[in-house]
């Protein structure tokens, strides 16, 4: 029981909103000590652990052609191109972003977008001027709602997509741990298959909640969701 | 062959020249705490090959991550002035270079795609051309490069240090989130080494009662999901509670259909990851990359459709499991 404290420091550190790393870093090394590992050992996990997951670090290597299309107009670029389709609101387009996305990471296309080479310099413009067309400037608050919801288009679209597809990483964990420890013949068509029902359910649900984006932000913007800009009787209140 | 260890010397490249960048920049009142940090971290990035290969002992890296936790954690890492266009000049150049702008930005999906596709299939002398295995990050690294030199072409940008200075504001905005992911992997190997895992599924399957399946199942997912939101990982949760739980009672007991149980016992945990900041690199890294005041904001925008997918996973396994 008493490895679970690293959990707890966890649990508290985030909760009481300590610095990320100083909780981690803590957390890992009370459970390691805890846990029956030496100093020595503990130094040599958080080696270990550092290298071998370099991979989820490695956008990196796409900030600098971001940077440099982005001094360039990148993100006023994708503005515009958003205005000339009159008919995709902010949450429309975020629903097409997240079938998309979907559909890309069913077919195993996973890299095809990611929170850095498509949501900051594309996705999360194209959604801000979206709604901008309509309603003029963003407030601090609903533009931080705008993005975020970007985030989690990208994010639901690849988790709820990708298990759709034979050769991801899930998908061959199942059948790796299932078949050596059962001694089972599972084959990971049969998992793909009965990962479309959720698949579907993910689509219809944030869907759903990213279309009714489109009413929140009208309402907290103070004009009806009909685009015109006059102010609606009792904005003073949606708007406080 | 194209190695995937070749790419990290790469990125750790690129973090080394940036933090020489940040060692000479007088507007970063922190200056030599940031170059140090970013310093470690591209040396950690190439020192680590030889970790992996075990050829040099893990220990010095282990220590260089704690003393980057501690340099970004008590307030030593800053940033340095932006130089940057204004919105005048970006919104002139957008006119001026229209749709031309978005080539180099689809380069990096387009060439990571072809990499995971087609280039994956490629044998050159016996072997084949992308390391087996890391084809897609191969794929990411190869477009990123591609990318940057059509974007320089394009642009008819001559200088390197521009976009790696442009590169590097971002990543001195990011801060302490770019390492976060990272040292959270190393804290689910550590949990999982410590025996966190099977003090976990000790809990659940003790709060289980007898005979009752559909509790069962209710008790699989809620514990798949909530053991990945401790964890930050459904691939750590899934053995754990699928020994626990799935197997044994859903299964065996219950004669469930093990595809429909698994598949979807996995998607529980899914739910778990887009409800906790221990994802850091789906739900925190991106909240630093688009410059939320909120870090928890993508969370925020995730937690009602998480729950709401766990009940109809929930459902879904009930109705077509058995």
């Amino acid at each position: 029981m008493i490895v679970l404290i690293g959990v707890l420091v966890v649990i508290v550190g985030f909760a009481t909103k300590r610095n990320p790393l100083l909780v981690v870093g803590v957390a890992g090394i009370a459970t390691g000590l805890l846990g029956g590992l030496s100093p020595r050992e503990v130094l040599a996990a958080f080696g270990e652990g550092f290298a071998s997951s370099r991979a989820v670090t490695i956008f990196a290597i796409t900030l600098p052609v971001i940077g440099l299309l982005e001094r360039h107009g990148l993100q006023e670029q994708a503005r515009n191109v958003i205005h000339r389709f009159a008919g995709l609101t902010t949450g429309r387009f975020l629903t097409l972003y997240l079938g998309l996305r979907q559909l890309t990471a069913a077919l195993g296309l996973n890299s095809l977008g990611g929170p850095a080479q498509t949501v900051r310099p594309l996705v999360a413009p194209m959604a801000e001027g979206a709604f901008e067309k309509r309603h003029g400037p963003l407030s601090g608050r609903a533009r931080e709602k705008v993005r975020s919801f970007s985030s989690s288009a990208d994010t639901v679209g690849l988790f709820f997509g990708e298990d759709c597809f034979l050769a991801v990483g899930s998908i061959l964990l199942i059948t790796g741990f299932v078949n050596t420890t059962y001694d089972q013949h599972l084959e990971p068509l049969q998992l793909a298959l009965w990962a479309i029902p959720m698949a579907v359910c993910a689509f219809l649900v944030h869907g759903a909640r990213l279309l009714r984006l489109d009413r929140t932000l009208a309402r907290e913007a103070g004009t009806g969701p009909g685009g015109s800009a006059q102010v609606l009787t009792g904005a003073e209140e949606a708007t406080k | 062959m194209i190695k995937a260890e070749w790419f990290y010397w790469l990125v750790g490249a690129v973090f080394l020249v940036m933090a020489a960048q940040m060692l000479r920049d007088g507007s970063n009142p922190r200056r030599y705490g940031t170059a140090a940090f970013w310093g470690l971290l591209g040396a950690g990035f190439v020192y680590s090959s030889w970790v992996v290969s075990g050829a040099a002992p893990a220990e010095p890296l282990g220590a260089a991550v704690l003393v980057m936790v501690c340099l970004a954690a008590f307030g030593f890492t800053g940033r340095g002035r932006v130089r940057t266009t204004t919105g005048a000049e970006r919104a002139a150049s957008a006119a001026r270079l229209g749709n031309k702008l978005f080539l180099p930005a689809l380069t990096i999906p387009v060439v990571a795609m072809v990499c995971a596709v087609l280039v994956k299939k490629v044998h050159l002398g016996g072997g084949p051309l992308l390391e087996e295995g890391s084809e897609t990050i191969l794929g990411l690294g190869i477009g990123s490069v591609v990318a940057l030199v059509i974007g320089m072409a394009v642009l008819g940008e001559r200088r390197i240090s521009v976009p790696l200075h442009a590169g590097r504001s971002m990543l001195e905005a990011m801060g302490w989130a770019l390492l976060l992911p990272q040292l959270l992997a190393t804290l689910g190997s550590i949990f999982q080494a410590s025996g966190v895992g099977e003090q976990v599924g000790r809990i659940t399957s003790a709060v289980l009662p007898d005979g009752m399946i559909h509790v069962a199942v209710v008790v699989y997912c809620v514990g798949m999901a909530l053991f990945t939101i401790v964890m930050g990982n459904a691939f750590a949760a899934f053995p754990v509670m699928t020994a626990a739980i799935g197997w044994p009672v859903l299964i065996e007991a219950g004669g469930g259909n093990p595809a429909a149980v698994l598949a979807m016992g996995m998607l529980a945990g899914f739910c778990g990851t887009l409800c906790t900041p221990m994802a850091a690199n789906f739900n925190i890294v991106p909240a630093a990359l688009l410059e939320l005041k909120d870090q928890y904001g993508p969370i925020k925008a995730q937690l009602p459709t998480a729950g709401v997918l766990l009940v109809c996973d929930i459902v879904l396994i009930s109705l077509f499991a058995f």
